[in-house]
């Protein structure tokens, strides 16, 4: 008796899991699929980018409509404005005879770019070397929130404070004739780099294994001497992914470039005068742009360039990490 | 002789070392420092709730606050349950080498360092004229109802620009979720699904919070995505509708001081409302700074 009911309540346990699993195993299938359906966003999103910034500035090469204002000749060659001058290049895409160089632009986005990278690598380098290799806890505790905080600080407060407050002041030191200029604006972007490379540099200088400083230390070296013979050396791959990345982020940098360099899009080396970034010109054109207009399709132009740049730039980063990453696992074994 | 020397040469560079750590706080220092001097004077409870007047000279900043608030709420409701998702095909079910995963690690990555003001071009040709334009095509032929500027599509493309934030946050959460808990679920019988949704996704909340008060603290302050895709210079109503445009705090800094035609007059204001954007990121980014130091204690003692 007991015998048979221990059979039977058997068969249909077995029965209901069975019944109970096929279903399961149909929902669970159908979870992992929406969830790695979902998890594809974030690749449809980058081709999505691609192709509808991509679609915008294809004109520029296909359409003889378009073409006859601007067309690659007009974007990087000097042209002949007008019968009885010598070619020239710039960018006044609002004029009886638009003119659509893009040289200006990228010669002001190198400048604002170099006073960036000139004056965060060495501090945001030197404060990542401080905290991971000499700071006390405690000052470890308080410098490392604080670049956080730098980093959480919106671009246009930043390009409000260098508008505002930085271009009056740094024009008194330096006598600028012009007050919002390639300095002012590199410093500003400087400020939202420097977080971008103390992290990277930071990270990659906690990553070098302990056993290396250790074996140093244990030669009789001092801590600097470990810090700038041993645990630097070790990091610089992911130092110079660091940098790569900031440069990346410096070049397609908007608000602050907007509201700090003076847009005056003049080709000169002179860090003193205004400039004119590519990610600026957007911004600022953009808005009263005809749509469809050769200007629209330039403009188009100037941020599919910027995509590009920055997608092979922050590409090779990424890639230098990985690759370090790697190395200094593999040493660790 | 030459090992006092070292030793100074080890003074000297490590000195130099703390030197461009204090420069880098003194700098922040003095930005907060500025903004709060002369902000805290025009805060009041008038700047608050009313509207810009005479010229953006006089008034306050609530609609631009109402409209970053219903901004910052839609992107959320978009970017989080997406992000997650994606976290947790990354971490749960994706085999580390997998090329599927390592092509959308690439992808967020890659996503990360798009200029914002390209996220702003990509909202304005995919969000507003083909999305848009596309629904005005079909539903409301010959008129521009979805297909022009507006909140909703602003907020879809904060949306994009945001989810490598919620992404790699909710990761390292799951990641800090110990893997005997999802072991001991199985063993009782679970399935992967019930696992995630009552074991993993449930000791992760802190991690998926601070990814969404960063992705909130980024999508406040980011101004390049909006200009083009629904953010106004200046609105007499407040929006209302998902296809209506609005007013934000970071674009209203923007046009006070780019655009005014008296800066001086306007400058009580501008202070003031920087520092009102200035204080509402740094609250956001200090809870996600508070909660990841907490969920980094608890990963460790996991260990």
């Amino acid at each position: 008796m007991k015998n048979r009911t221990t059979v039977f309540q058997k068969a249909e346990k077995q029965e209901l899991s069975l019944r109970y699993k096929r279903r399961g195993r149909v929902k669970e299938w159908f979870i992992e699929k929406f969830i790695l359906l979902n998890a594809t966003l974030a690749i449809v999103a980058i081709i999505l980018i691609f192709v509808f910034v991509g679609k915008e500035a294809l004109p520029v090469f296909t359409s003889p409509e378009v073409q006859k204002e601007a067309n690659l000749g007009e974007f990087f060659l000097p042209q002949k404005y007008s019968p009885d001058s010598s070619p020239n290049i710039i960018w006044q895409p609002v004029s009886q005879r638009p003119k659509y160089s893009v040289i200006p632009l990228i010669i002001g986005t190198l400048k604002a770019t170099i006073v960036a990278m000139l004056f965060a690598i060495p501090l945001a380098v030197a404060a990542a070397i401080f905290t991971s290799e000499f700071a006390p806890n405690r000052l470890k505790e308080i410098i490392k929130p604080v670049i956080e905080l730098l980093a959480g600080i919106p671009s246009v407060v930043l390009g409000f404070f260098a508008l505002i407050v930085m271009a009056s002041f740094l024009q008194s030191v330096f006598d600028f004739t012009f007050r919002l200029n390639a300095i002012n604006a590199g410093i500003a972007l400087g400020l939202a780099v420097i977080p971008i490379i103390y992290t990277v540099s930071e990270d990659s200088l906690n990553a070098v294994p302990k056993q290396y400083r250790e074996a140093s230390l244990a030669l009789g070296a001092t801590r600097w001497q470990t810090a700038i013979k041993v645990a630097l050396p070790a990091a610089l791959p992911g130092i110079f992914a660091g940098i790569v990345l900031g440069f990346g982020r410096a070049v397609g940098e908007t608000m602050i470039v907007l509201m700090a360099s003076g847009n005056a899009a003049i080709v000169s080396w002179n860090f003193g005068e205004s400039i004119r970034t590519l990610s600026a010109t957007i911004a600022a054109e953009l808005g009263e742009v005809v749509f469809g207009s050769p200007h629209y399709h330039a403009l188009f132009f100037l941020g599919a360039l910027l995509f590009v740049v920055t997608f092979i730039i922050n590409f090779s980063g990424a890639l230098y990490v990985e690759k370090l990453k790697a190395k200094l696992t593999g040493a660790k074994r | 002789m030459s090992r006092s020397f070292s030793k100074i040469q080890g003074y000297t560079f490590s000195g130099l070392t703390l030197l461009a750590s204090l420069v880098i706080v003194a700098m922040l220092g003095v930005i907060v420092w500025n903004i709060f001097i002369n902000g805290y004077g025009t805060l009041s409870w008038g700047f608050f709730t009313r509207a810009p007047e005479q010229g953006m000279t006089a008034g306050g900043i609530f609609p631009a606050i109402f409209g970053t608030v219903a901004l910052v709420i839609l992107m959320t409701i978009a970017v989080v349950p997406l992000g997650v998702l994606t976290a947790v095909y990354l971490h749960e079910y994706a085999k580390p080498d997998s090329v599927i995963a390592r092509l959308v690690r690439a992808a967020v990555g890659n996503l990360a360092g798009v200029p914002s003001i390209v996220f702003g071009l990509f909202g304005l040709g995919f969000f507003v004229h083909f999305v848009g334009g596309g629904i005005d095509k079909l539903f409301y032929p010959g008129e521009v109802a979805w297909g022009q500027p507006a909140i909703i599509w602003a907020a879809l493309t904060l949306a994009v620009l945001t989810l490598p934030v919620v992404i790699v946050s909710t990761e390292e959460a799951l990641r800090a979720v110990p893997n005997e808990y999802r072991e001991a679920s199985y063993a009782l019988g679970g399935s992967k699904w019930l696992t995630i949704r009552k074991i993993v996704l449930p000791h992760s909340v802190p991690g998926i919070l601070t990814g969404a008060i960063l992705a909130v603290g980024r999508g406040a302050g980011e101004v390049a995505p909006i200009m083009f895709t629904g953010a106004a210079y200046f609105l007499p109503y407040l929006p209302s509708k998902l296809n209506d445009q609005f007013m934000e705090l970071g674009y209203h800094i923007f046009v006070m001081s780019t655009q005014s035609p008296d800066v001086e007059k306007t400058k009580p204001i501008l202070y003031g409302t920087v520092l009102v954007l200035l204080i509402l990121t740094f609250i956001l980014n200090l809870l996600a700074i508070l909660i990841r130091s907490k969920i980094r204690t608890a990963q460790r003692r996991a260990r």
